[in-house]
């Protein structure tokens, strides 16, 4: 964190794939490899990004887009949905938009739903298997009560349950596509047509009056030991106790 | 969630989801097609980046073969391991400037070779400044450093240079080596392979070049990094700031088996280590981590590398029979290279590598260029190899010094003679008014007690003489 701003960091420090997206990435890839679709992967940041669209691309994706430019630093999750959204449209072509279900830094899950909703696309979130079935996209949606089936028309946009398949190494072919270059294209918000008023720290909403490490609190750490049978009763008996679960 | 989930939510079907092979049929056109199935072609694909490897690269590179060059490690070097000196000869063609960047850390001036018992040494020092210079110089390296100048090396010559990736297998088409395979989906095509894997390649194997390795075709090479400031090593071993030493050590180093120490300054530390037959110590059941410590702790040893730090340790198979396990080393599409094709000298006074490493790599890029001219890289055509190996004087000095390894593989000289000698010493030196013994006599009786007939002694000493 910046101690001045309070946003992230993101100069300076290494650069990774939000693990979510990575999830996401790979259903693109396996979508990919049953349908021959193209994969285009976008991303928003600094040019320090491109190693990690270059792992996107050895991974598999036909090409990526970093939208980067120094009037979008500080911007939280609305002008963050705002300029992808416009950055999706230059695109264009799209059949499925596909988002990591948050970061891991900030996890807040604004962006995919605001993006669908700039481009007024259906929705369907958390989302951990695609098909496409008549020409429809089916997804499993792991909710916290259980799984549920949802089907809805194209364009559409998913996002993708974190930890949901195992993303792929990149592979020999990929990172010679990588080095042949070419594939990791640099717009600004001017090659775009984002409104520099919409965009940048002092065009978003969040505030963060402060930032507090979470210190644990100290935990008793009672072991029950003896016969099995016996201490799952003793167990049962203390978390009654102190009113964890009913008697 | 906002009103599009509730329209998703509208759309929400009853029904499971089918079966993976309707959608291929139902929804292909729906998408804008990628493109399938890429292979990548280049003319030639030389796999490990390490001194033979980035070699042959910037030969071929320069002779206009698109030439890819694959490493496993995260980058060249990062797995590289070897005793720490470095021939310079083959650089005098291969790049006359690279003396310039070449991160050396110091170029070699004075020669040890030291016979150790438990606790005495016996050596014998070569001080020349000369050796620094000219052709015949040597220098102490780093292989994460030097490997990563080497690659830079080659791929500023126009080679593609791919790290992370691990080779899986050769491809093959109607019985020729056709390019490498990663994955089964991951394949790069070319019409030559050069194997540059080191010791322990398992694509010469695959290529049908060479069977499995034996015990006996390996010694196991365990090395130390011992971090010293530069000025300790300067005031401890006499020497400049550029300046450098080389000790060999034999006798109690590999505690009498088959083998020997090795000692190098680099700038700020001491690369400090063992090459001992894996025969020996699995036969004596003897852990190779037991026989460095011993090194280590040797009063001689010590006295070099007192108040340093081991900051690294690092392990690996050497090839030991030289010519005599040297695997085919070209065929339809291949060639081997480096410590993959066992291209290493140990002469018991000099243990040559990575020279002839990067000699071979040189001669590949050679044989490449002649089969090429010859109409393809058939294994007629790429049998030149051999010839351009001469040229370098690799196969020469391989077969030149066959006999050495045989020679070595005597126990005596790591255990008995070096013991004879030490006690030949002592009694010379000692003045302890006990009345003195003629230097004569001293040898003579020093040799009845070893235990060793005299006429075998003197074969011993002949046939060294001669494979030296």
């Amino acid at each position: 964190m910046d101690p001045v701003t309070q946003t992230l960091k993101r100069v300076g420090v290494p650069s990774e794939i939000n693990p979510p997206d990575a999830n996401a990435l790979e259903m693109a890839l396996q979508l990919k490899d049953r349908l021959g679709t193209e994969v285009v992967v976008l991303s928003m940041g600094p040019t320090s990004f491109d190693e990690s669209l270059e792992r996107a691309v050895a991974m598999g994706a036909d090409r990526s887009v970093l939208l980067t430019d120094r009037i979008l630093g500080g911007s939280d999750t609305v002008p963050t949905a705002y300029a992808l959204s416009e950055t999706i449209q230059k695109i264009g072509g799209y059949d499925l938009l596909l988002c990591g279900e948050e970061t891991t830094d900030a996890s807040t899950g604004h962006v995919g739903p605001g993006i669908a909703g700039h481009l007024d696309v259906p929705q369907i979130t958390y989302a951990s298997e695609i098909r496409i079935v008549d020409g429809k996209v089916r997804a499993r949606r792991t909710a916290e009560d259980g799984t549920e089936w949802w089907e809805t028309t194209m364009p559409c946009l998913c996002t993708v349950n974190f930890g949901c398949n195992r993303p792929r190494e990149p592979t020999l072919t990929g990172k010679i596509r990588v080095k042949r270059g070419g594939l990791v294209t640099h717009w600004s918000c001017a090659d775009v047509g984002i409104d520099p008023k919409k965009v940048g720290l002092f065009n978003s909403p969040t505030i963060v009056a402060k930032v507090d490490t979470v210190r644990l609190p100290s935990r008793s750490g009672q072991i029950f030991s003896g016969e099995p049978e016996e201490s799952v009763r003793k167990l049962l008996a203390s978390l009654v106790a102190d009113r964890v679960i009913g008697a | 969630m906002s009103r599009k989930a509730a329209r998703a939510a509208s759309s929400r079907s009853g029904r499971c989801p089918t079966d993976i092979s309707d959608e291929r049929l139902l929804l292909v056109p729906l998408f804008r097609r990628g493109k399938r199935e890429i292979v990548e072609h280049f003319d030639v694909i030389v796999v490990g980046a390490g001194p033979a490897g980035s070699a042959a690269a910037l030969t071929l590179a320069r002779k206009g073969f698109s030439t890819l060059l694959v490493e496993r490690g995260r980058s060249p070097g990062a797995k590289g391991m070897f005793g720490g000196r470095i021939y310079a000869w083959p650089f005098a063609e291969l790049l006359p400037e690279w003396a310039k960047d070449c991160p050396i850390e110091r170029r070699v001036v004075r020669e040890n070779l030291a016979f150790l018992t438990d606790d005495a040494s016996l050596g014998i020092s070569f001080d020349a400044p000369k050796m620094a210079q000219g052709r015949g110089a040597s220098f102490t390296a780093l292989r994460a450093k030097f490997d990563a100048w080497f690659a830079k090396k080659a791929q500023d010559a126009g080679a593609v240079l791919v790290t992370g990736i691990r080779v899986d297998d050769l491809w093959r088409e109607d019985g020729r080596v056709r390019g490498v395979v990663v994955a089964p989906n991951d394949r790069v095509v070319s019409d030559l392979v050069v194997i540059a894997e080191g010791a322990t390649s398992t694509l010469v194997r695959k290529a049908g070049l060479k069977a499995d390795l034996e015990p006996r075709e390996v010694s196991v090479g365990v090395k130390e990094t011992v971090e010293l400031p530069a000025e300790t090593i300067q005031e401890r071993f006499g020497l400049s700031e550029t300046e450098g030493a080389a000790y060999v050590y034999a006798g109690a180093a590999s505690l009498g088996l088959r083998g020997g120490g090795f000692l190098y300054t680099n700038r700020a530390s001491v690369s400090l280590g063992l090459v001992v037959s894996s025969e020996d110590l699995s036969r004596k059941k003897v852990e190779i981590q037991e026989v460095q410590t011993k090194f280590r702790m040797h009063p001689a040893v010590q006295r070099l590398i007192r108040g340093g730090k081991v900051v690294e340790y690092s392990a690996h198979l050497v090839p030991e029979l030289g010519a005599g396990m040297m695997p085919r080393l070209s065929g339809d599409g291949v060639l081997v290279v480096g410590d993959a094709a066992g291209f290493l000298i140990n002469n018991g006074y000099t243990f040559r590598g990575v020279d002839l490493a990067i000699a071979s790599g040189v001669a590949a890029g050679e044989a490449a260029e002649a089969a090429r001219a010859a109409g393809g890289m058939t294994a007629a055509n790429l049998a030149a190899y051999e010839r351009f190996l001469r040229r370098r004087n690799v196969l020469t000095d391989l077969e030149r010094f066959r006999r050495a390894p045989l020679y070595m593989k005597k126990e005596r000289l790591f255990d008995v003679y070096p013991r004879m000698l030490m006690e030949i010493a002592e009694r010379m030196y000692t003045v302890d008014g006990a009345g003195k013994e003629r230097l004569f006599d001293i040898v003579l009786d020093e040799a009845a007690s070893a235990g060793v007939p005299k006429l075998k002694m003197l074969l011993d000493l002949l046939q060294g003489a001669r494979s030296m």
